[in-house]
């Protein structure tokens, strides 16, 4: 065994490799539970890979047999059931992780420097994972993949002068037809996945070259024995591995839960008109994304008010789009001398928390008929949302911050 | 530890919160028993009687049906299949799509994933709400779903409803003890083969098949669930102990 690996290590730098991201990767020993979501996502993304393929295996890219393929999956696979669900599951599962890996960078200030690169990384990752599920919904081709692929790139239309041009160039077609279908298989299973697995290389690379934060927000490569090992620090190999395995079988536990017994979460997770053929002549009531969209889509509906000649939809989508692109810069826009939340003061304390809450309200919101809500509710919110990183540059700097301990405090 | 499994359901909850909600016309429920064999035997076979002529469940197996609900392929195979269809065909009716639309104004659906779509509650609501109304084509109305296309199948058993049915918890009035509306119908233009109760229970039988016919694999999936619960459970305590040992020497 030795012999081989020595000989492939003469030829390609695997035990450097092992050393560099596992067994010597120092990593803070004072991580929370918080940080679990990370290797999470990563074993959310596998499942989704590896569950797409088999699902390629028996799926149908068109409009004629696209439906009916699923259900065949669904009645004539074997274990198609479990594989389907496993992949509708995985999707939300894959939000939800990421959702919570990112607050907790909010939280630790992991976004800041050095480690910025790490951020705008894993922003990017996170906006190919939202067209990734874009993508992927409208491939069971039921109402709800269909009207709902409708609206999103009809929004591409609210552009002045090109958007016509621009959306139909995105369908193909003058409508949603077996057309997109067929770009969209093609966007969902081979161009994003690539995309996506490259950013991961570059997010874990980044992070691996600068070093993780902490919930203490302290560099541990301050302080270092004489070997220049970080005193707070323990390999990532076995410790933190030991350490995921835990969180990924509850993690697991609860997911199989859903998988086996709720795989629609109540219309969350499987949307119910869905479960009807997509038909181009009948749209749906109440058209609602998938839940992870929806405080996005508060966001384009909140904007009602046309504004310098250009309608009101045109400035939903610019707020929608600011919403996301805001996030990338905001290494720059917090002056916090200290970075994580545990030192900072009671303003940004306070900011986060609005933030959190309106954001988990605009996603209520989005999911809600327009009339079932009162009308100022998602607007407000989506003022506070933004008013948390426009704001930020003032409260973060004049703000009283607690002294950081020289170690960490476990 | 236990703190961490608690912080865990509680991150699921936003998601389960959200889950209830969605409201429309009163319902009435029952609970669906896709287990109830015995049940599920007597829903297809009304299925196939009053249903399958015009609706077919496009998406599944005769040979499926007859495996999951005990029913002998060949005894499924003299009773239940008019069509000349062989037993590992899919469930088409025998209705051609175009004539179809002619009569009915509009092609009859595929029910394979209609108690997916609609719920249980709808289906056996709607199946019992309809009533005379001369005005339609087909003399019928249905208190859920108003102007629908379909004729009353079913009349032969339940008998034709004089007005329109009420469902839902039912207001009664504090004086005399009557029902004002709510609980169905409550006059009979003619009566059919079956009393109220049976044909409530009949209609539970018919919605308890759709539930299952929609998603059959739930049958494996809540057999094999348990072991994969139980496998994770015990693969918890080797894994808890391991993440211990390594972590005895972090201080």
């Amino acid at each position: 065994m030795n012999r081989i690996i020595q000989w492939i290590d003469e030829r390609l730098p695997i035990v450097q490799a092992y050393e560099k991201h596992l067994s010597k990767y120092y990593a803070p020993k004072n991580f929370n539970f918080l940080y679990f979501f990370g290797s999470l996502s990563l074993f959310v993304l596998i499942n989704q890979i590896i569950t797409g393929i088999w699902l390629t295996m028996s799926y149908n890219p068109t409009a004629e047999g696209a439906f009916a393929s699923v259900e065949y999956i669904m009645r004539d696979v074997e274990y198609g059931w479990l594989l389907r669900y496993l992949h509708s599951t995985g999707a939300s599962a894959f939000f939800v992780v990421v959702y919570l890996h990112m607050f907790r960078g909010l939280m630790y200030g992991s976004y800041k420097k050095p480690r910025e690169l790490v951020w705008i990384f894993g922003m990017t990752i996170y906006l190919c994972l939202m067209a990734e599920a874009f993508l992927g919904y409208l491939l069971p081709w039921g109402q709800m993949s269909y009207w709902g692929a409708q609206v999103i790139v009809s929004l591409f239309g609210a552009i002045p002068v090109i958007g016509d041009g621009l959306t139909q160039w995105i369908r193909g077609d003058y409508l949603i037809s077996g057309i997109t279908l067929n770009r969209f298989f093609a966007l969902h299973v081979i161009a994003l996945p690539i995309v996506i697995l490259g950013l991961v290389v570059l997010h874990l690379l980044a992070l691996h070259e600068v070093g993780s934060n902490n919930p203490d927000g302290i560099e541990i490569k301050k302080k270092t024995d004489e070997y220049g090992r970080p005193l707070d620090g323990i390999p990532f190999h076995p410790y933190y591995t030991v350490h995921d395995l835990v969180a990924l079988v509850i993690f697991l536990f609860v997911f199989c839960v859903v998988v086996f017994y709720f795989p629609e979460m109540g219309g969350y997770f499987i949307e119910k008109p869905n479960f009807e053929p997509a038909n181009p002549l009948k749209t749906p009531v109440h058209i609602a994304p998938v839940w992870y969209f929806t405080p996005f889509y508060a966001m384009l509906r909140a904007v009602t008010i046309p504004f310098l000649g250009l309608s009101a939809k045109f400035w939903g989508v610019v707020v929608m789009g600011a919403a996301i692109a805001i996030l990338f810069v905001l290494p720059w826009l917090d002056r916090s001398p200290v970075k994580s939340i545990r030192y900072k003061g009671w303003l940004s304390k306070i900011w986060l928390a609005i933030f959190a809450v309106s954001f988990v309200i605009l996603g209520i919101c989005g999911a809600l008929p327009a009339n079932e809500q009162p009308d100022w509710l998602a607007p407000l919110c989506t003022v506070l949302y933004f008013a948390f990183f426009i704001l930020m540059p003032w409260y973060s700097k004049f703000e009283k911050t607690k002294p950081v301990p020289e170690r960490v405090t476990g | 530890m236990k703190q961490l499994l608690i912080r865990l359901m509680f991150m699921m909850l936003p998601v389960t919160a959200w889950a209830a909600g969605g409201a429309g016309v009163a319902l009435d429920s029952f609970d669906v028993d896709i287990h109830d064999k015995a049940s599920l035997q007597r829903g297809v076979q009304l299925y196939t009687n009053y249903c399958l002529g015009c609706h077919s469940l496009g998406h599944s197996r005769y040979e499926r049906v007859a495996n999951d609900l005990g029913i002998p392929n060949e005894l499924y195979e003299q009773n239940l299949i008019f069509t000349g269809a062989k037993i590992g065909e899919l469930m088409h009716s025998a209705m051609p799509a175009t004539e179809a639309a002619a009569w009915f104004g509009t092609p009859p659906p595929d029910l394979t994933l209609v108690a997916r779509l609609r719920g249980a509650d709808w289906l056996y609501t709607y199946l019992r709400a309809f009533y005379q109304d001369e005005r339609r084509p087909w003399g019928v109305n249905n208190s859920i779903f108003p102007d629908v296309g379909m004729p009353h199948v079913l009349v032969g058993l339940q008998g034709m409803c004089a007005e329109e049915p009420k469902f839902g918890k039912p207001t009664i009035d504090p004086l005399t003890g009557q029902i004002l509306e709510g609980a169905g119908c409550q006059k009979y233009v003619y009566q059919g083969s079956m009393t109220p109760a049976e044909y409530d229970r009949a209609m539970k039988d018919l919605v308890n098949f759709l539930v299952y016919v929609g998603e059959p694999s739930r049958l494996q999936a809540e057999r094999i669930a348990p072991y994969v619960l139980g496998f994770l459970v015990i693969l918890f305590v080797f894994v808890y102990l391991l993440n211990r040992e390594y972590w005895k020497d972090v201080h």
